[in-house]
């Protein structure tokens, strides 16, 4: 009885590991804020991720995007952008300003330092 | 919080009379109420050494994320729970699994945190190499003012000892400039009026005064820093096969070992603990730090130290192309040789006359070949005398009246052929054999002998192409020069084989057709090759000094010398082989751990406990980022 058991929970279980982990779930974009005519910010909070996943920047006004760590993790202590040459330790539970080229239009990714976090940066 | 040191120091502490425990066991020692030591070290080590674990796997959790931390937490959680379950129940707990696995993943987040540091600091180091304060005389006197002041037309005033502040032209004074910092060149290299000083080298022996020319983000170093700071996050295509891995590992891994319990359990009869020993060894082994670490941390040390090389490589793409190469194109002018001609024979029954009349002929002149005499001249300290009534002919020479004698320089078509002897005809025939251009000088009506002038490769070419050779690649060279000249010049160094008489805008041509056998590199300096070096597969650009060189290569040489391609393209081969060996024992760790830690060879005896698989972890993780470290000391 208890293997029987044992094999239904497992097999849930897996299900569930599935669906949450490898499942479509949405991911909301956050478009900067002006904070005068100059520079545009959004704020991203890393805590397990970025949050919110996917920023919208205008293109041609230079941009700043404000990183707080939560995370006590090493994993999330780097943000490395690839496109622009970016590679920043984030202090933890501290705002980190990173300045972001928007001269070009594109999407450009954004990842921790082992490439296991990802986040999006959208210029247009 | 904490930092990794502080919380790894305090779960050692706090599991040692576990770790004591385990040593008196085989002794037959009990130590007494164990399992209430147990449980209470072991509560304070979850909750302020394995705690942040957790709450970064929450986190994760929430994003429908996984990562290492997500295995931790769950490894220490699921055997601390469980042992809390057990002690209230009557049956054998496995505290010291809990408090182990963290001690170690800690130890192990310790040295790697240490190590990554030492990876990625290299580059930053070299802004430090600035100088702080810059000397500037305004109206002639000398004031001190902070780097970051510095114009752009500014004087600058450098004694000896003193750093050059920023990148400019050098206006007064002779030095020895030490430029090893920059360009990895160990000799020092001597500065008079008008030659280029890089910013950040060591002024030697004299006061120079130079003009400020590019400062702030503008100057040769801050722009190899910019560059080198984008190939070390750059992406190598070889990674993408990890990206998708870790994308899936984890969750995998969990999967895993849920299967891992219920096949002992439910299908070969194993005790429920024996089987929750095993799933927690499977979560607790699997590294999918080992695998995201291989590339980015051997990318940034391989680098880095190319750069202090006087190397820069653009990014991890263009390592893997390095490795594919089979041939290798190089422009002829300025990178194989000087790009400067120079005077190489002079020939006459008085070479000291021939060389005095071609040069007073010439004093005026801009013409290339008429620099290379005056330069030879000087450098013999010739006194030149003015000449009168100058022609000058077109396409053939000049002629002018010089002591009062009518003299002349030129090619052939300046004279007859009856006016040279045969033995002068016999001379000029083997010198244009050689690739070298005549000119014959004439004074009185009469040949009194000629001046042979090549653009001469430089000391290294041949050294460095052999060295080419060697690697297995076939060596092509490129120019627009006749096909003679150009054959000669192939034979001197020693090159497979000589396209001639290209055009400046047909090299990307020649270079597509050579793609057709392989991958193809192409080496070359001027700002004319820059299509060429976009549309070879590895660009390499030689002499940081055009912006468009920097731009257009794959691959950037701060110094002028072909030693430095063989440089680059062993350093390149290194950097990438260390990648592949990397991620190849990140995978088969993994690959040959898990099954291990499953107990899969059980029967041969070969099983790990919970902490012993936290051990293996942590030290997979360090081997990568250790052997990536030693990029530093590999011979190049």
């Amino acid at each position: 009885m208890a293997q029987v058991l044992t094999l239904v929970v497992a097999v849930v279980l897996i299900g569930f590991i599935s669906w949450w982990f490898f499942g479509d779930h949405e991911q909301k974009e956050v478009s900067a804020t002006m904070k005068d005519k100059n520079l545009q910010k959004v704020k991203v909070v890393v805590d397990g991720g970025y949050t919110p996943n996917t920023v919208v920047l205008k293109k041609d006004v230079p941009a700043e995007i404000v990183f707080e760590r939560k995370d006590p993790s090493a994993c999330l202590e780097k943000v490395v952008f690839e496109d622009f040459g970016i590679n920043e330790t984030l202090p933890k539970d501290q705002d980190h300003a990173i300045k972001i080229d928007t001269h070009k239009a594109g999407e450009f990714n954004y990842a921790c330092g082992m490439n296991m976090f990802h986040g999006k940066v959208i210029v247009k | 919080m904490m930092s990794y040191q502080k919380r790894f120091w305090l779960a050692l502490v706090l599991s040692l009379p576990m770790l004591v425990d385990m040593f008196l066991m085989p002794f037959g020692v009990m130590i007494p109420s164990y399992n209430w030591i147990a449980l209470i070290t072991t509560t304070l080590i979850m909750a302020f050494a394995a705690y942040p674990f957790w709450r970064s796997a929450y986190a994760a959790f929430k994003h429908h994320n996984a990562n290492m931390d997500t295995l931790v937490a769950l490894g220490t959680a699921v055997a601390y729970f469980y042992s809390i379950f057990a002690m209230a129940t009557g049956r054998p707990v496995y505290f010291e699994s809990a408090a182990f696995i963290t001690v170690f993943v800690l130890l192990g987040q310790v040295f790697e945190e240490r190590m990554r540091n030492n990876a990625s600091s290299a580059v930053e180091k070299l802004l430090d190499l600035q100088a702080k304060e810059a000397t500037i005389l305004q109206a002639g006197k000398p004031v001190k003012i902070p780097l970051d002041q510095v114009k752009v037309g500014d004087l600058i005033l450098v004694k000896p000892g003193e750093k050059i502040a920023v990148d400019g032209i050098v206006v007064r004074g002779d030095s020895l400039v030490d430029e090893s910092m920059v360009t990895g060149e160990s000799m020092p290299v001597e500065k008079t009026k008008g030659e280029p000083v890089i910013g950040s080298t060591l002024n030697t022996d004299g006061t120079l005064v130079f003009e400020a020319k590019k400062v702030g983000a503008e100057t040769l170093l801050s722009q190899i820093v910019e560059l080198v700071k984008k190939a070390q996050t750059s992406h190598a295509p070889i990674q993408n096969l990890t990206d998708k891995i870790s994308n899936y590992f984890v969750p995998l891994v969990m999967i895993l070992a849920i299967v891992t319990y219920v096949v002992w359990y439910v299908f070969l009869g194993a005790s429920a603990i024996t089987a929750l020993l095993y799933a927690i060894a499977v979560i607790v082994i699997a590294c999918p730090c080992a695998l995201g670490l291989a590339t980015p941390t051997a990318l940034m040390v391989g680098t880095g130290r190319s750069a202090k090389m006087g190397v820069l490589i653009k990014n991890g793409e263009v390592l893997e192309l390095v490795d594919q190469l089979k041939t290798i194109v190089l422009d002829k002018t300025g990178t194989i040789t000087e790009g400067k001609p120079v005077v190489t024979d002079v020939v006459g029954e008085d070479s000291g006359q021939v060389l005095t009349v071609a040069a007073s002929l010439e004093a005026t002149s801009e013409h290339p070949l008429a620099q290379a005499i005056l330069e030879q001249a000087k450098q013999e300290q010739l006194k030149l005398s003015p000449v009168t009534d100058f022609k000058a002919q077109k396409g053939m020479g000049v002629t002018a009246k010089f002591e009062g004698q009518v003299a002349f320089i030129g090619n052939e078509r300046l004279l007859g052929d009856d006016e040279l002897t045969t033995e002068q005809q016999q001379t000029l025939h083997e010198l244009q054999a050689q690739g070298k251009t005549v000119s014959l000088v004439g004074l009185a009506d009469k040949v009194i002998g000629m001046i042979a002038i090549q653009d001469a490769p430089k000391p290294t070419s041949k050294q460095a192409l052999a060295l080419l050779q060697a690697q297995g690649l076939k060596t092509v060279m490129l120019t627009g020069d006749n096909k003679r000249a150009a054959q000669a010049i192939a034979k001197e160094v020693g090159i497979d084989e000589v396209i001639a008489g290209v055009l400046p805008q047909e090299k990307a041509n020649y270079i597509e057709q050579e793609q057709k056998q392989g991958k193809t590199a192409f080496v070359g300096d001027g700002i004319n090759d820059a299509p060429a070096l976009t549309t070879a597969d590895v660009g390499i650009a030689m002499g940081a000094g055009s912006d468009i060189a920097i731009e257009a290569g794959g691959i950037v040489l701060v110094q002028n010398d072909l030693m430095g391609v063989v440089k680059a393209l062993k350093l390149s081969q290194k950097t990438f082989q260390r990648i592949k060996l990397n991620l190849f024992w990140a995978l088969i760790y993994n690959v040959v751990g898990i099954p291990i830690a499953a107990g899969v060879f059980m029967a041969w005896g070969l099983t790990l406990s919970p902490e012993l698989a936290g051990l293996a972890m942590a030290f997979s993780s360090i081997s990568v980022v250790g052997s990536s470290l030693l990029l530093n000391k590999v011979k190049v």
